[in-house]
């Protein structure tokens, strides 16, 4: 089989060169994701086959399963693939900004700053305001706490390491400042808000499914078409401002796009850890590192962990429903450990 | 780096001021609070006590444990911070960073929710053991490597320690609800509600501990010119260096049983203590037990304030305090170096 197939207009105007391999692994992982939504309803006890879920999301199946599946199951299976689709890809776009493979949304800071202003947002507003405003709010805070890092670290430019020390700096603060509201918010059940903290999809309804959608599903693909500067950005600053590529334009449109779709994720299911960190490299293993592939298949890798560690989180310790952040945590940091002692030479 | 006292005289003085600030901060951690007693009162409580009177019965019953508690964890904390980064050369180098506080909350809340203890002695040293733990795995890991030891490396480590003890302790709390309900607020750090029956059965280790570290001033200081002079200057680095571990794990360790994670006390401590008294370890060890003594008792008067009548729990308000700092130390510190 060729290695790239080139498609040219008939007088070479314009043309693309695909690489098939990388190709063939993110359709294959888009087909896998996509399997996860109409199996994963199904684990469990009782279990469900494929058909008669597809029967009841029609509203065509027996009517029992109806319930379980339509109103319990696959708003789940579904926020969990978007809320990992939204952290991979997030890492990703990252990973590639900072040139730092430690670099993820959650070590940066950038989800605590979600979760501070979400946690705000339920405490005092959600009452009043309803829940339709909450991911706007933990995007803007989000938002706030990337900015805040990024002039931090601002001197004369930004170094990655930098970045990073200066990110765990500023998560400690926030943090500081989540637990600060728990503990002050009036009768509020403290023990609920610290398992959404931990990252849960254990009440996920169509309308989480609807608060997350429009972001995954314009923000995602806008990357992966815009993500090939981060192909030249890869070759260092100065190497692709000579190739004519505005470097820092393009990094803070890149950097918006990545705390938007943190922010986002972090509003619907908690801060559910270490997802942005891994799946970014797990893809890099299978697609290589051209970005347009990279993006996508970070994201559909991120999904497919987040859907695990729930199905895991619902069914391995039942009756009990265990934060899903807590499985992604427990394998991630042991992978942050890993890359940590493989990358020992470069702090 | 310059520091402030520069002769002998002037670093007595300082000192002195440091003891008087040490009184200052005891007698406010008395006085202030929810219930407004008057001073009459709070010295009747120590001369002729009356059971009688709430006032009195509140200041010897919940006030004072918690300004002891206050010098105790605060002076441990700081000296714990300033000798490791004595040991590790490293200036973000402090309990919380280290991971210590989570690798001890984590042994202590698989002790409570999975084995049920009740013995707080057993539970103070499956604390030591947690705290051993994760401090020589972040202590491991963040030296490997070419360049040894670099900042970027140990923090990175610790936070990664952090982040799977802390994941686990998680776990544990989530699957035992009635656990998480009381450990809650201690999972953020506080020095409130607690005995002083809980400090006795550790008293003497961290006493004895803190007294080896002020007797450490002088090794510490020739440590600090490199280990390579030190050991050719006949210095037995690696038994200091074992020395040195025991110590920073009996105080953190010991802390982190009784009070939970307060973050940021031994890591903002010693470079106070080292801009006004310079980087003689004779004089930064006993001073930063001092004023870091004083910082948690004044944070924790400070949480019982703020927001009357309800109190934060002191490890919020240190990390609060201590976060700009460790961002300070982070963006113009390392740079020196």
């Amino acid at each position: 089989m060729a290695r790239q197939i080139n498609i040219r207009s008939k007088k070479n105007t314009i043309s693309f060169q695909i690489d098939v391999k990388p190709l063939l692994v993110t359709l294959f992982l888009f087909i896998l994701t996509a399997a996860a939504l109409f199996a994963g309803p199904g684990l469990g006890d009782p279990f469900f086959n494929p058909v008669e879920i597809g029967q009841s999301l029609f509203g065509i199946g027996s009517g029992g399963n109806e319930f379980i599946i339509n109103t319990l199951r696959f708003p789940r299976a579904a926020v969990s693939l978007l809320a990992g689709l939204c952290l991979g890809t997030a890492g990703a776009i990252l990973q590639g900004i900072v040139r730092n493979p430690l670099a993820s949304p959650d070590i940066i800071g950038i989800t605590g700053g979600a979760a501070v202003a979400a946690v705000i947002y339920i405490t005092f507003f959600q009452d009043s305001f309803g829940i339709q405003w909450l991911p706007f709010t933990a995007i803007g805070g989000a938002l706030m706490a990337s900015l805040l890092i990024f002039l931090i670290s601002w001197n004369e430019g930004v170094t990655p390491i930098r970045l990073v020390l200066i990110g765990i700096g500023v998560s400690a603060a926030i943090n500081a400042c989540t637990m600060l509201i728990l503990t002050l918010s009036p009768d509020y059940s403290a023990s609920q808000a610290y398992i959404w903290l931990t990252g849960s999809i254990y009440g996920a309804s169509w309308e989480n499914l609807r608060l997350l959608l429009p972001w995954a599903v314009l923000i995602v693909p806008m990357t992966v078409i815009y993500s090939s500067v981060l192909n030249v950005q890869e070759l260092g600053d100065d190497t692709s401002a000579g190739l004519g590529l505005s470097v820092q334009k393009h990094r803070i449109v890149l950097l918006l796009c990545s705390v938007v779709l943190a922010g986002a994720a972090v509003s619907v299911v908690g801060t559910i850890g270490f997802v942005g960190l891994v799946a970014p490299h797990i893809a890099r293993l299978l697609v290589g590192r051209s970005f347009p592939y990279l993006l996508p298949s970070a994201g559909f890798v991120g999904a497919l962990i987040v859907f695990s560690a729930d199905i895991v989180a619902r069914t391995a310790f039942y009756p009990s429903d265990i934060p899903a952040g807590i499985f992604t945590a427990g394998i991630g940091a042991p992978f942050f450990i890993y890359l940590l002692v493989k990358h020992r030479n470069k702090f | 780096m310059s520091h402030l006292l520069k002769t002998k005289q002037s670093r007595f003085i300082g000192a002195f001021a440091a003891v008087l600030l040490l009184l200052f901060t005891f007698c406010s951690s008395l006085y202030f609070g929810q219930t407004s007693i008057v001073i009459e009162d709070i010295v009747q409580a120590f001369t002729q006590f009356n059971s009688s009177s709430t006032n009195q019965v509140i200041v010897l019953d919940e006030r004072l444990p918690r300004a002891v508690l206050g010098i105790v964890i605060g002076a441990s904390l700081a000296v714990a911070g300033a000798l490791m980064q004595a040991l590790t050369g490293n200036p973000l180098a402090s309990p919380s960073i280290f991971g210590i506080n989570a690798g001890a909350l984590f042994f202590v809340v698989l002790a409570i929710t999975l084995f049920s203890f009740s013995s707080l002695v057993h539970i103070m040293w499956l604390a030591l053991l947690g705290a051993a733990v994760s401090g020589l795995l972040v202590f491991l890991l963040g030296s490997i490597g070419r360049d040894g030891m670099t900042p970027i490396k140990v923090v990175l480590a610790g936070s990664a320690i952090s982040a799977l003890f802390l994941s686990m302790t998680q776990a544990m709390l989530v699957l035992d609800e009635n656990g998480l309900q009381q450990v809650l607020f201690w999972l953020s750090g506080s020095i409130s509600g607690r005995s002083l029956d809980m400090l006795y059965p550790i008293l003497p280790f961290i006493l004895i501990a803190a007294a080896g570290a002020m007797f450490m001033g002088k090794a510490l200081n020739v440590f600090a010119t490199g280990e390579d002079v030190a050991k050719n200057l006949g210095q037995k680095t690696n038994l200091l260096k074992i020395g040195i571990g025991v110590i920073v794990i009996i105080l953190a360790g010991s802390s982190v049983s009784i009070a939970g994670a307060i973050g940021f006390i031994g890591l903002v401590v010693p470079h106070i203590t080292r801009g006004l008294f310079g980087p003689d370890y004779r004089w930064v060890v006993p001073l930063s037990a001092v004023l870091g003594a004083s910082l948690l008792m004044s944070a924790d008067v400070l949480a019982r304030l703020l927001i009357m009548p309800q109190e934060i729990p002191v490890g919020i308000m240190t990390a609060l305090i201590g976060t700009p700092f460790f961002i300070y130390i982070a963006r113009y510190g390392l740079t020196k170096r």
